[in-house]
């Protein structure tokens, strides 16, 4: 019995030896890094960006409030709801759109032949490996004010003038959208590459339309990869800041970019912390609902 | 009615907003490429092919030195990144749960949880104390800041490799009198090393792709690709920034057509 317990034991120990470079690595550099946000998020800020070390909630009280210079009367930050709203409703309405160009492309890509299919995927994972920042300099020529829409617009005659198209939110979310679509398009082929279309055929023998059996079956079995694309896109999204800094500059700012700001010419260290942590919880809020979803549907 | 026997498989309309999608993805990134051999100042006058604005990007010592950095820094990172993810991984798999797996999932997995930017500034804050307290200032913060959100992208492949290894073959190498790690270095890493590989090579583009973090830590003069191009970016569009852009979109297709044959052969 007692040799069996110094087994486990040692087995614990040899296995703890193993992973621990990589949990130093982490632990050292990625999850203390934030435990000291959480704590500068309750320090004041120093004159000059830093944190003076004094305890106060101010970082995270303006968060969503600010105080008027004079009176001290307390309002609800327009600037900042602006951006958590702007935030909020480009992620989402980013998710929608590559949901709309994905999924019908990740059916397309799923019921090829299998010897096509491969080709069609390599065509998805290009995009996909590509440096986010060059994807967005490809997208940004699509639509600045001298960019190659403007240009053959201008060209055919349809309009006198280039459209602004930069640096609005109009510009963030196709920055966006199409950054992120093969984001949508892996997960969503995968469900659908997995569906036994035998069990479609057999609902059109039993008479079903061919909605019906859409949506009753084959929705069902492919919603798995939809969830999955959905959060894929909307947590990168939320959190985007090269994206929306170069398609929407200073004009269309997101979450991410007014958070870069308070460590930069803002000096507002505990609100940046703040702001971080807000961003951060955010993003767990979307991954939690996703795993308890998923958990749910594997019990049911 | 026989006639009436239709296909499953089509969704009408499915294949219009597929090609739809397949354009839009591949329709900049052409025109990116097309602008970049450009002979001409400005972008959008086309005034004859030329490779005059690589030639011009190769001359010019910033960028060379950015892409040395950047080579440099994803190749160290996804060394580390991938030696500590396998031992992870072979430390998490084939066990019936030890004492504090959960705790070790958690942290391997946690640096993909966290937005990017969130991670850039929590390093920022650290990182800035330490370069003034000891007055190094070289790549090796990058390098262990990449190791650290590389390490969730080599562990993956790995361990599901490991979780879907065969036992038997380790079992009777211990059955014929192989020391632990004799049965390892000859059965157990030959098997895993097309998983090590494919955990290499996702680190390395990770890092490789890295914008965020690389600009907020690097010290003066450690410019890596994106972050040189970003910079350039803020003062002016010119050819050269879509010739270096180019050379990074033909990086990731020899790194993606590599994998996708190196695959497509075991199948």
């Amino acid at each position: 019995m007692d040799a069996q317990a110094q087994e486990i034991r040692s087995d614990t120990l040899r296995r703890w030896g193993l992973a621990l470079p990589a949990v130093t690595i982490i632990t050292l550099f990625s999850i203390l890094p934030l435990v000291v946000v959480v704590i500068y998020s309750f320090l004041a800020p120093g004159d000059f960006g830093g944190v003076r070390w004094q305890l106060s909630v101010e970082g995270w009280f303006s968060v969503l409030f600010e105080r008027d210079i004079f009176d001290d009367t307390v309002t609800l930050s327009d600037a900042h709801l602006t951006i958590l709203g702007r935030s909020v409703a480009l992620s989402l309405a980013t998710t929608v759109i590559t949901l709309i160009l994905g999924v019908p492309t990740a059916w397309f890509i799923a019921t090829r032949p299998a010897r096509q299919r491969a080709f069609w995927l390599f065509l998805i994972t290009i995009p996909f490996w590509t440096n986010l920042l060059v994807r967005t300099i490809a997208v940004q020529e699509m639509i600045r004010s001298e960019g190659v829409f403007n240009n053959l617009f201008l060209s055919v005659g349809l309009i006198d003038a280039p459209i602004q198209m930069m640096f609005t939110n109009f510009a963030v979310l196709v920055g966006m959208a199409y950054v992120f679509l093969p984001l949508m398009v892996l997960p969503v082929y995968a469900a659908i590459e997995k569906f036994d279309f035998r069990l479609a055929e057999a609902s059109y023998d039993l008479y079903a339309s061919r909605l019906y059996c859409l949506r009753k079956v084959i929705l069902p079995l492919v919603r798995p990869g939809i969830i999955a694309g959905s959060i894929l896109v909307f947590v990168p999204s939320l959190g985007a800041y090269v994206t929306p800094r170069i398609m929407g500059g200073g004009k269309s700012m997101m979450l991410g970019n007014l958070i870069e700001m308070q460590f930069g010419q803002g000096r507002n260290w505990p609100l940046g912390a703040a702001l971080s942590l807000t961003l951060t919880a955010l993003v767990l809020v979307a991954l939690v609902w996703y795993t308890r979803l998923t958990a749910g549907k594997r019990r049911g | 009615m026989a006639d009436r026997a239709f296909d499953t498989r089509r969704l009408p309309g499915a294949a219009t907003l597929a090609i739809a999608c397949f354009a839009i993805l591949y329709l900049p990134m052409v025109i990116l490429v097309a602008n970049s051999f450009n002979e001409g100042r400005v972008i959008g006058q086309w005034e004859g092919l030329s490779l005059h604005w690589y030639g011009k990007a190769l001359q010019n010592e910033a960028f060379v030195a950015a892409a040395k950095t950047s080579l440099i820094l994803a190749t160290l990172a996804a060394m580390i990144a991938t030696i500590t993810a396998t031992m992870a991984a072979l430390a998490t798999t084939r066990t019936r749960g030890f004492k504090g797996e959960g705790a070790i999932h958690i942290t391997l997995n946690q640096p993909i949880m966290v937005p990017e930017i969130v991670l850039a500034i929590a390093l920022l804050i650290i990182i800035a104390q330490i370069k003034q307290a000891t007055g190094y200032s070289g790549l090796g913060y990058l390098v262990i800041a990449h190791s650290a959100f590389c390490i969730p992208f080599a562990y993956m492949p790995i361990r599901a490799r490991l979780e879907g290894m065969d036992l038997t073959l380790e079992t009777a190498a211990a059955d014929l009198y192989a020391s632990r790690f004799y049965a390892f270095r000859k059965v157990t890493l030959p098997l895993l090393a097309p998983a090590i590989l494919a955990g290499f090579m996702l680190a390395f583009v990770i890092s490789l792709d890295d914008v965020v973090i690389s600009d907020f830590l690097k010290s003066p003069g450690q410019d890596t690709l994106p972050t040189y191009l970003l910079g350039e970016l803020k003062r002016n569009l010119t050819s050269e920034i879509y010739a270096i852009s180019s050379l990074l979109l033909l990086i990731s297709v020899l790194i993606v057509g590599g994998s996708w044959l190196l695959t497509r052969k075991k199948t």
